[in-house]
């Protein structure tokens, strides 16, 4: 598959395959992730996307009979080799899920707070700031910052979703994986996840799942388009949307299946 | 179809009109035991009840303030050695309990859960007691300890896995290691309900005799030593009830409404601890 090069690449998948057991759900996916891109991910219900994107943080291998073969480098590192802890790299890969999932023990300020205490003890007004930061830019801060203190259930289901993002953006990562961010969410609260993607990745290096075409197509600089697993094609958004080179992903993009 | 709706109707009615008073039958026994504890045991309780020692036998007055002390001693210690390790081994099941290991601990707590408490006091007996050669308060909360251990484990179990998988997804995608984020993230959002375990399994023990028949054994003094018989609550009313005095009737009928009075406490301090925690932040 010919990886839409240019710019540094950050993030890679070599012949990337994911199994639960010996039943494979993604196969043999090769992808570059440029630096400061957003890569969608689509394609129908249980063709891989999401197992696709959780071997990108490694946890793939958490779920039941998980296991994976081929090579994902992050700057040129093989995040599988045997000596990375993938402790350490999930801080460095940051993830938001489908639903929101506030620590509903916690506070606002907690829970963005709390993958910089999971790093270690650091200063108090160091951690402030980095709270500050990451609500900033989750373009959140201005709507809690006058009850950091307060639940983070007392939240709207957007306003979650968006703590989610700084919970994440907290410890600095490098990639930042969105698995279908949007979904349980209103159109404002879709909108505001889509503007953000759009501010973050002049930072990070963004992969967002979708099952949403038309998200797709806003915020994505590439599209890869995957069906039973396989890769179908992958290249440059527009290009995929208007003149797609294969017959599946013109069937799925026109709405013909899927 | 009016006779059909009719019919609807008044099966309805009754239906509701039977439970109605099961329901009542099952609140009644409450309400007619705590009467009774109170119309025989109020007239009894006064300052000297709570603070003093019992008198020797064919003098009035004296209190129970050596078995009020004790029980407090015994149950507080049995909490220390159960709840930590009831609350581990529910942690364990929940988390990492699928494989065989986590069947057989299942099992035993299970078995554990229905076994008769005169049986686990005889246990103790035989493996503490009489090693140490005397009986003890400690070897009393042995036994509790025992008894408390499988019901929190099983509550502890439950409420864990109440817990939504996604914040434990959360908290691993965040670099959380997984023995933080069962204890931080898990177990914390299942607090309120752990500890509501916790204090429902501690009232079930306070009134417990039996286990304690062999192993706290009782005492007429006033003893803090755990490493010596102590008296319980539940031993003294035991003992007084059917002992030939009248006024050692009129003190197990007081005993058991304190000790009655403690469990309604703990039950009640339950219920808050869940609605107050529940969902709230800190």
């Amino acid at each position: 598959m010919a990886p839409p090069a240019d710019g540094r690449v950050r993030l890679e998948t070599q012949r990337l395959t994911a199994l639960y057991g010996r039943r494979a759900a993604v196969k043999d996916v090769s992808i570059l992730f440029p630096t400061h891109t957003v890569t969608a991910v689509i394609g129908p219900s249980g063709c891989g996307k999401s197992t696709f994107l959780r071997c990108l943080n490694r946890m793939h291998e958490l779920a039941e009979g998980g296991w994976v073969t081929g090579k994902v480098l992050l700057d040129g590192e093989d995040i599988y080799d045997r000596d990375v802890d993938p402790i350490q790299l999930r801080r460095r890969v940051g993830m938001v899920f489908q639903r929101p999932t506030p620590f509903p023990t916690m506070t606002i300020y907690d829970n963005v707070a709390a993958g910089l205490r999971v790093n270690g003890r650091r200063p108090r007004a160091q951690l402030d700031a980095a709270v500050e930061t990451a609500l900033r830019r989750a373009a959140l801060w201005d709507e809690v910052k006058d009850r950091l203190r307060h639940s983070a259930l007392a939240l709207s289901g957007g306003q979650q979703q968006r703590l989610c993002v700084a919970r994440a953006l907290a410890p600095e990562p490098e990639v930042l994986l969105l698995d279908e961010p949007t979904a349980s969410l209103d159109p404002t609260g879709t909108q505001r996840i889509e503007e953000l993607c759009h501010e973050l990745k002049a930072r990070y290096t963004i992969v967002i799942v979708t099952h949403n075409l038309q998200q797709a197509a806003r915020i994505s600089d590439y599209t890869a388009f995957f069906y039973l697993g396989d890769l179908i094609e992958l290249g440059r958004t527009e290009q995929l949307f208007t003149k797609p080179t294969k017959e599946q992903t013109e069937a799925y993009i026109t709405g013909r299946f899927g | 179809m009016n006779a059909r709706r009719l019919r609807r109707r008044l099966v309805n009615g009754m239906m509701t009109a039977l439970v109605g008073a099961l329901s009542f039958v099952a609140v009644l026994a409450l309400v007619l035991i705590l009467g009774h504890l109170v119309a025989k045991g109020a007239s009894s309780l006064d300052w000297s009840f709570f603070t003093k020692n019992p008198v020797p036998t064919g003098e009035t007055g004296g209190g129970v303030a050596h078995a009020i002390v004790g029980s407090g001693i015994i149950v507080g210690l049995a909490a220390l050695i159960g709840l930590p390790i009831g609350i581990g081994t529910g942690l364990y099941l929940a988390e990492y309990g699928s494989g065989r290991l986590g069947w057989v601990v299942r099992f035993v707590a299970d078995v554990l859960n229905g076994t008769p408490s005169i049986v686990v006091g005889i246990f103790v007996w035989t493996w503490l007691v009489r090693p140490m050669g005397h009986f003890s308060a400690f070897a009393g909360s042995v036994a509790l300890a025992i008894l408390m251990v499988p019901m929190i484990a099983r509550t502890t179990e439950e409420l864990v896995r109440l817990v939504p998988h996604s914040l434990r997804e959360a908290a691993l995608a965040l670099g959380y290691p997984r023995w933080r984020t069962s204890l931080r993230i898990v177990a914390r959002t299942a607090l309120a309900g752990i500890l509501t375990g916790c204090l429902v399994a501690v009232a079930r023990i306070a009134g417990e005799t039996a286990p304690l028949l062999f192993t706290a054994l009782g005492n007429v003094n006033f003893n803090t030593h755990i490493g010596e018989p102590m008296e319980a609550l539940s031993l003294q009313i035991f003992q007084y009830a059917t002992g030939p005095f009248d006024e050692w009737h009129r003190l197990a009928w007081a005993s058991a409404l304190v000790l009655m009075g403690l469990v309604l406490v703990l039950a009640i301090l339950a219920r808050w601890v869940l609605r107050s925690r529940h969902g709230a932040a800190r």
